[in-house]
């Protein structure tokens, strides 16, 4: 007697597509991108149809027209007769400038904050709770303006600087002024500069030579920067030669010789040999006109959404690092100290390389809500790439659609560019397994 | 089958969406109240008062404009813009007409997609400085920082001003208005540069006006007018007549103490006209008879509004000068009404 195995043939039926387990993941799956397809073709259509009924077209030609505004802190060259493009550039650069600069400033604060907050000395350990919780729970837009407030309202005017007997005078040996419109510091400027803006800067001005007023400035240019860092980067990456060798003698006798003398050398030489053979000079701003000239400006929008921004994004890195470093277990703390290891380099060598795995992760999204929270500076007039591109050329043009495509662009790549530099870096700090 | 409605909702709702474009007139007259943009507040052109109400010249506009459509010069909902917002919420719909000092420019009337419905002042660009830098004219302000409000056409000619007189200055864009005011009382910035109203505007509002000065120099025209979205002639049409009929009626002598009397009739063809005792231009801009009427007796005619808002006799002090009637030698001027 033959047992049939066969299973008698079922037909498909369209109730099976809810009613059977093995199609119904299939059917929802499908429903869901039917429905998501035809709200993306419902947005576009409506689109592109308002724009009709607008009579407006989809064209990026407005970035080759020129912008015609004034934009006050340019990082490239810049006058209100390059493009709307040129414009769009130079607020991108403002923007990756305070974003670079909140996020240095940022991690410094958070991890002093973060360390510090684990302290056992009472004051300080509930210092940093004031600091975290009072800049954590306060609307980050509050700061900004906050700060900005109190840099224009409370600081003195750069004519009270002025006369026998100024109302207010500079910090630091005559070199620092802090105004109501910014700080003035001394910048570096190069008389052998090798870039072409040289020579129409001495033959400049002839009045204030005259005066006396700190003769000609000295001039700077591009190029001369990027030696000057080429060359430090290339001693920086020169000093790990001696690291290595200290490894090494530490390897073979158990005793680890002093680098950081011979680090510092191989570093300072050849960067101060650098600046001196471009005839490197401190050129200290001083009052001219109406404003001070000369030094670097940093502007009251600079200064008050880079604080805001780092404070703010440093108290969430404080308790991004305390998590870290309380997630290393204390006996490791214990065996360092067994091994005889003293706190500092107990720290530095056995919890933060460990803290480190936990705490890059989460810093990768503090960096990103930074960057994106820069675009805030339009509280301040802080001409970053919403307030060239996203504001003013959208406004004098009429390109809503086109200009905010462009920024969201923009910050997406912006933000993907931190993240895969990020991931790179934690890919080297996190546990090798093997 | 409820996907399929809701699906069905959605392009109806889109279909809704792009039919709601046209129309703005009877879109006003459904919602019973009229979106009007102004500025976030410039006193004497839109500002709100102790009470709260919207006051000054621009809001007479939107008064008149809501007087004439809806019959109640109160049925107007202000929203306060700033330079850099005030096109695109015409744009998209969310004001139905924009009176906002706003300067009548090529792009703005053929690129942006606006319309211009006429000009109710005439103004310039100008510089305000604190009497005490010592500052007698424009060209002195060397390597001067200056507020400047974003967005608006001053920016550009601030650039092309200082650029063609080859001289240095230092921006500081500013959104609003009592931003600028603020900025430039703390001393960060050595000048405010906007419209000339706008400065006399603002500077009525100071502790002391009398330490400021504004240079001589105006460095542009700024023909400042209503505007609505490009396309909607029929809108454009009622804003634009309801603008010469307040223009027009200070031109013939209606103010709002005696159109109640002249409405009931006079010898002069064109106010009847205009007041609707004779003719049907109500009924061609898709009104009643009675629209301009209504707009005067709102907030007065043009010159009640000039003199009540922002005239000699109130803080702001701002002659008639090129807004004077063009009977009086001045630029105003509205077609006649036949």
């Amino acid at each position: 007697m033959s047992a049939s195995t066969d299973v008698p043939k079922e037909s498909f039926r369209l109730s099976q597509l809810i009613y059977d387990t093995r199609y119904r993941s299939l059917t929802i799956q499908v429903i869901a991108l039917a429905l998501l397809v035809g709200a993306l073709w419902w947005l576009i259509n409506n689109t592109v149809q308002n724009l009709e009924t607008l009579g407006k077209d989809f064209d990026f030609g407005f970035l080759t027209q020129p912008a015609g505004y004034d934009i006050n802190q340019r990082l490239i060259e810049y006058t209100s007769q390059s493009t709307h493009g040129r414009a769009a550039m130079v607020g991108i650069l403002n923007t990756i400038l305070v974003a670079i600069l909140g996020c240095a400033l940022a991690t410094v604060l958070g991890v002093i904050a973060g360390v510090l907050r684990l302290s056992k000395n009472w004051l300080v350990n509930n210092l940093m709770a004031v600091y975290v919780e009072g800049f954590r729970n306060v609307p980050l837009l509050l700061w900004i303006i906050l700060i900005f407030a109190v840099m224009t309202e409370s600081m003195p005017q750069p004519r009270d600087f002025r006369g026998d007997e100024p109302e207010a005078s500079m910090f630091v040996n005559d070199s620092v002024a802090v105004t109501n419109r910014g700080v003035y510091i001394p910048r570096i400027g190069f008389e052998n500069s090798i870039g072409s803006a040289g020579a129409t800067w001495r033959s400049e001005n002839p009045a204030a030579i005259e005066a006396g007023e700190d003769g000609t400035p000295p001039p700077s240019s591009v190029w001369d920067w990027l030696i000057v860092i080429g060359v430090l980067g290339a001693s920086i990456y020169g000093a790990r030669w001696n690291t290595r060798r200290a490894d090494a003698i530490q390897e073979a006798t158990g005793e680890r010789p002093t680098t950081w003398y011979i680090n510092l050398g191989i570093i300072v030489v050849p960067t101060l040999l650098v600046m001196l053979a471009l005839g490197a000079t401190i050129a200290q701003p001083y009052l001219r006109g109406f404003n001070f000239t000369e030094g670097i400006h940093l502007r009251n929008s600079l200064i008050a959404l880079w604080l805001a921004l780092s404070l703010y994004t440093g108290a969430f890195i404080a308790e991004i690092v305390r998590a870290g470093i309380l997630a290393v277990s204390k006996g490791q703390t214990e065996a360092a100290n067994a091994l005889g290891l003293r706190p500092g380099r107990t720290m530095s060598l056995v919890i933060l390389p460990q803290a480190l795995r936990v705490i890059i992760p989460p810093l990768i999204s503090q960096y990103l809500n930074l960057t994106k929270n820069s675009s805030l500076a339009i509280a301040v007039g802080y001409m970053d790439v919403r307030s060239t591109l996203g504001g003013i050329t959208i406004n004098q043009t009429g390109r809503e659609l086109e200009g905010m495509l462009l920024l969201g662009l923009f910050y997406l790549v912006l933000s993907l560019v931190i993240s895969a530099v990020m991931n790179v870096y934690n890919n080297a700090v996190k546990l090798k397994e093997r | 089958m409820k996907k399929s409605v809701f699906l069905g909702a959605l392009t109806v709702a889109g279909l809704a969406a792009g039919a709601a474009a046209a129309g703005t007139l009877d879109d006003v007259k459904a919602r019973g109240t009229l979106n009007c943009g102004v500025t976030t507040g410039l006193v004497g052109f839109a500002a709100p008062d102790a009470n709260g109400e919207w006051q000054g010249f621009d809001v007479g506009v939107c008064r008149a404009v809501a007087a004439a459509v809806l019959g109640d010069p109160s049925a107007v909902e202000f929203v306060p813009t700033t330079g850099q917002t005030r096109f695109t919420a015409l744009a998209s719909g969310e004001i139905d007409l924009l009176a906002r000092n706003t300067t009548w420019t090529f792009s703005r009337d053929v690129d942006l997609k606006f319309e211009f419905v006429g000009i109710n002042y005439y103004d310039g660009q100008g510089f305000m400085v604190p009497r005490e830098l010592g500052v007698s004219s424009a060209k002195d302000l060397d390597g001067a920082t200056v507020c400047i409000q974003t967005g608006t056409t001053t920016e550009l000619n601030l650039a092309d001003f200082f650029r063609t007189n080859n001289i240095s200055y230092e921006p500081v864009p500013i959104e609003t208005n009592a931003e600028a005011q603020q900025q430039y009382l703390a001393g960060a910035c050595d000048v405010y540069t906007t419209d000339a109203s706008g400065l006399a505007a603002t500077r009525a509002t100071f502790e002391n006006p009398a330490d400021h000065a504004i240079l001589p120099e105006i460095i542009s025209k700024e023909p400042l007018g209503p505007l609505v979205r490009h396309g909607d002639n029929e809108w454009g049409d009622v804003a634009r007549w309801t603008l010469n009929a307040l223009i027009a009626a200070e031109e013939l002598g209606v103010t709002s103490a005696n159109v109640e009397e002249l409405a009931a009739g006079t010898n002069n063809p064109e106010i009847n006209r205009m007041l609707g005792t004779e003719g049907e231009l109500g009924a061609m801009l898709g009104l009643d008879a009675e629209w301009a009427k209504r707009a005067i007796m709102a907030g007065g005619n043009y010159g009640e509004l000039f003199e009540t808002h922002i005239g000699e006799n109130t803080p702001i002090g701002l002659a008639r000068g090129l807004n004077a009637q063009w009977t009086e030698g001045g630029l105003i001027y509205a077609p006649p009404f036949r």
